[in-house]
């Protein structure tokens, strides 16, 4: 990675008034979602507080958007904006990897 | 304990779905099992998404079954594209809903795991697609690429264990296309799951000719070929050629048919070959093997048969200017439809793929007789066992549709061998040898038949001339020195005509020398008779001239005594004598 491209990343995870564009999808009220849903909004109220919105999709009603998002594991987090896009899958038990996984770490020392 | 997948009516049959696929329905007695998920694996490039597109493509245009294509590896425009040349037009298919595709893209540098999962998104989607057209048929194509998109593998494998599961419930006929693996059949071990039928498909390469196989390893509930099938990819899609299937069971034709050569014929019991026998023409090169077989071409052309001609030798143009010249118009038939040359190098494919494609242009051409010119060097296609396999298959074949085949085939060497190259003879029903017989100086052609089952054949050699009538067999002149042929029986039968004219001369003359004696006799006997007769004349006039002078001496004896006056009366006699005596 280029010293310009780290210095935009270090930039924009610092920048604290980016919103986060969250998507869950899950399928019905199975546990793992379940525990997925209770798990995100832990972690957003943690770490993005007051700059994100979650969006929760069932595909049991809405199962052409599988298709559309190239969905294929449930639950499956899907985080649009900031980007890049990031696909986290499961049921977001560890808040630690979620942060490596959203590239939050440096954000949150 | 019950596979009678031949068996008629069975609680215990299976039902299937045809796949549409030459050949392939045949080897699995009717296709995939219905409503269960099929596994078809192979190394990359053998054609699994092909044989898969195929199974929903046919499926849909065929059987009226729409199908879903979930796709792993391929965009949907890459698909379309990719079997547009194959005549397969999935847009359309599409746009009739009779097809879906659907692209799964798996990036694992997007997706990060975090926890427990399930891959319920997957089952939503198949199950979206199915339910949207009413899918019968279901393609995956990967679905080991999943393996690479997720970390968890104990999570997968249950999800998949799952997913067949389900689909089975789901009641779909599935085409499942995996990996080959090194030493398994697939490199995530999917036949654990996909149970019910497995399919390999193969791609060799041997000696540089690469052959495509495909072999049913396993078809639970079902008495299935489970040989190596070749099968081969073209213009038409796949097709599977199940040519050994075909076994011993073809009836055998009363019919006879002339070879185009009279006195052949003649050696053939008088009536010619049988319809659907197997003939064989062998012989060293230049014997003329071509033009027996061009003889039989004609002469299928003439009673207005199709024949097929497969020359792995000569171009057409070479074979119908070379006939030409001993007399044998092929060009006529050629125009009118009833002869079709298929020309082609033996080493342009493999021997499989020989095969499939004589298999394809008899189909398609309808034949009563078949030509191949020559067998022997298909060989070089392959390896001999192959070609003799090959060869095996293709008189099946050929004798299941009561085609007469006519094979060629070139004995090497010197030595007059009573055999093929490709160890074929058992399987013919007819041979013809044909041998170079050199003698004094030359080389003439000499024609035997070997065997001929199921009439009374010549025992004899015929002498074998190629001219521009055709050609004609000859009697060989069989003396003390051999078998004659060419120039050698031309001298000898001058020999014997100039020896005949020689007797014949002799005999002309002892006749006249004969008769020249016999005149001789005659002349004697006449000039005898003459003397003889000159005898007896001499004879009559010595008695007749004695009778006068003694009657004159009488005369004179009395004259005298009369003029003496002698004693009267005396004797005559004593007197006469007296008289007589004294005048000599």
């Amino acid at each position: 990675m280029s010293a310009a491209a780290k210095a935009k990343k270090k930039a924009r995870a610092a920048a604290p008034e980016e919103f986060w564009n969250l998507r869950l999808y899950v399928a019905g009220h199975s546990a793992k979602c379940v525990a997925a849903v209770r798990n995100l909004n832990a972690f957003c109220e943690t770490h993005l507080a007051g700059r994100y919105r979650i969006e929760v999709i069932d595909l049991l009603e809405n199962p052409k958007l599988a298709r559309d998002d190239q969905i294929l594991a449930i639950p499956t987090l899907v985080r649009k904006v900031p980007e890049p896009l990031r696909k986290i899958v499961g049921d977001l038990s560890s808040s630690e990897r979620m942060l490596v996984g959203f590239d939050l770490r440096q954000a949150s020392p | 304990m019950a596979k009678n997948g031949n068996g008629k009516g069975s609680m215990a049959k299976l039902a299937k779905a045809p796949t549409g696929i030459q050949g392939l329905d045949e080897i699995t007695g009717g296709g995939l099992p219905l409503g269960r998920p099929s596994l078809v694996c192979g190394a990359a490039g053998c054609g699994k998404t092909l044989f898969a597109t195929e199974f929903l493509v046919r499926g849909a245009v065929e059987h009226g079954d729409p199908g879903v294509f979930i796709a792993f590896e391929e965009t949907a425009e890459e698909l379309t594209a990719n079997v547009r040349s194959l005549g397969f037009d999935l847009d359309k298919l599409v746009a009739q809903q009779k097809l879906l595709i659907d692209h799964i893209v798996l990036d694992s540098a997007q997706i990060e795991e975090n926890g427990e999962f399930d891959l319920d998104g997957l089952f939503i989607r198949l199950g979206y697609a199915i339910d949207s057209i009413g899918a019968k048929r279901v393609v995956l194509d990967t679905i080991e690429t999943l393996f690479s998109g997720f970390a968890n593998q104990a999570i997968l494998r249950a999800e998949l264990r799952r997913l067949f599961r389900w689909l089975k419930d789901k009641g779909v006929t599935a085409v499942i296309t995996a990996e080959r693996g090194d030493g398994t059949l697939t490199r995530q071990g999917l036949e654990e799951y996909v149970s019910d039928c497995v399919i390999l498909l193969d791609h060799r390469v041997t000696e540089q000719v690469t052959t495509r196989r495909l072999r049913v390893v396993k078809y639970r509930g079902t008495a299935h070929g489970t040989n190596e099938y070749p099968f081969l990819i073209d213009e038409d899609g796949f097709s599977v050629l199940p040519v050994t299937s075909t076994g011993l069971g073809h009836k055998a034709s009363d019919e006879r048919f002339s070879t185009g050569i009279a006195r052949l014929d003649a050696m053939l019991g008088g009536k010619g070959l049988y319809r659907g026998s197997s003939i064989l023409v062998s012989g060293t090169a230049g014997t003329g093997k071509s033009s027996i077989s061009a003889h039989l071409a004609r002469e299928s052309c003439a009673r207005g048969e199709r024949c097929l001609y497969f020359a792995f030798e000569e171009s057409e143009s070479q074979i119908v200017r070379n006939m030409a010249s001993i007399g044998i118009d092929l060009h006529q038939w050629i125009k009118k439809g009833l002869l079709r040359f298929v020309p082609g190098r033996p080493t342009a494919n493999g021997l499989e793929m020989h095969l499939a494609l004589m298999h394809r242009q008899i189909r398609q051409f309808q034949p009563r007789l078949v030509v191949v010119d020559p067998i022997s060097n298909l060989a070089q296609a392959g390896t001999l066992h192959d070609a003799t396999a090959m060869m095996m298959r293709l008189i099946d074949l050929l004798k299941t549709d009561q085609i007469t085949a006519v094979l060629t085939s070139l004995t090497k060497g010197g030595e007059q061998r009573e055999e093929t190259e490709i160890g074929i003879s058992s399987l013919i029903d007819t041979w013809l040898l044909l041998r170079t017989i050199e003698l004094g100086g030359e080389r003439n052609r000499g024609l035997y038949v070997i065997k001929s089952r199921g009439m009374a054949h010549s025992n004899q050699v015929r002498e074998f001339l190629l001219t521009s009538r055709g050609i004609e067999l000859l009697d060989v002149y069989v003396g003390p020195e051999g078998v004659l042929t060419g120039s050698m029986r031309t001298a000898q039968e001058l020999r014997e005509r100039a020896a005949e004219e020689e007797r014949a001369r002799d005999a002309d003359s002892r006749r006249r020398s004969a008769e020249r004696r016999r005149r001789t006799i005659e002349a004697q006997i006449a000039a005898l008779q003459g003397e003889l007769e000159d005898e007896a004349d001499a004879e009559r006039r010595v008695v007749a001239s004695e009778r006068t002078r003694l009657a004159r001496r009488d005369e004179d004896r009395s004259e005298m005594a009369r003029s003496r006056q002698a004693d009267a009366p005396k004797p005559a006699n004593g007197r006469g004598g007296a008289r007589a005596g004294a005048r000599n």
